[in-house]
């Protein structure tokens, strides 16, 4: 499955991707479009990417997760397109035998997905406008 | 040292913009030829001095040469891919 594409992230594929009987917690996070008081009336966001790099650089992330929590198995999408006010852009799922591992694991793929994927968001409005938003 | 005439001592390499960086240019892709022994910096400079647009871009923005960061400093090679980042906002 490719780390970042088009098609709306499959989040029982996820799941199951890291099931195994050996796993007592399995964490998904799910980061979505968000329509808040303080976005403004957000209507879909629109992600571009540095395909070849983001995937390079997304598969990285994944093996440093493998390096610092070697019980944990984890998985993770970003979809890059026009997304929806309220759908998943990204999703990371962790599974291993204690919560703490999962949760650690999980919260750092995104953290570090944050900071190093070469990937841009362009905000659509209801009225039309757009804007480039930047972190 | 460089050998051979006018031709060699000049290389080819391939620009990428993304996101807003593109929308400013004007193109996703530009095909800039440099000097043997140019820097990131140098490709920089010469894409602020000659795209329409590419003023807007910073002196010294995120860089990747063939999809690795790279420094100011970068000296480049032929064929090499150097891609201008707008600030990351993934997620």
């Amino acid at each position: 499955m490719a780390l970042v594409g088009a098609e709306p992230i499959d989040v029982h594929a996820l799941l199951d991707s890291v099931s195994e009987s050996s796993s007592g917690a399995t964490v998904l996070f799910l980061g979505s479009v968000r329509r808040g008081p303080d976005d403004g009336p957000v209507a879909s966001i629109e992600y571009t990417a540095y395909v070849e790099m983001a995937e390079q650089e997304f598969g990285r992330i994944l093996m440093e997760a493998r390096d610092r929590w070697p019980a944990a198995r984890c998985v993770a999408r970003h979809q890059i397109g026009t997304v929806l006010a309220g759908r998943a852009s990204i999703a990371v799922a962790a599974a291993a035998p204690h919560r703490r591992e999962a949760f650690d694991a999980a919260r750092w793929v995104v953290d570090q997905a944050k900071v190093r994927l070469p990937i841009w968001k362009r905000e659509q409005f209801d009225d039309g406008r757009r804007s480039w938003r930047e972190a | 040292m460089q050998r051979g005439g006018p031709e060699a001592s000049r290389l080819s390499v391939r620009c990428r913009f993304f996101a807003r960086y593109a929308e400013m240019v004007g193109c996703d892709t530009y095909r800039l030829a440099v000097p043997s022994g140019a820097t990131v910096a140098d490709a920089v400079a010469t894409v602020r001095e000659r795209l329409r647009g590419a003023t807007g871009l910073p002196a010294d923005p995120m860089v990747a040469v063939n999809r690795e960061h790279a420094r100011s400093d970068r000296v480049l090679t032929e064929g090499d891919e150097v891609a201008f980042l707008p600030p990351l906002a993934g997620g």
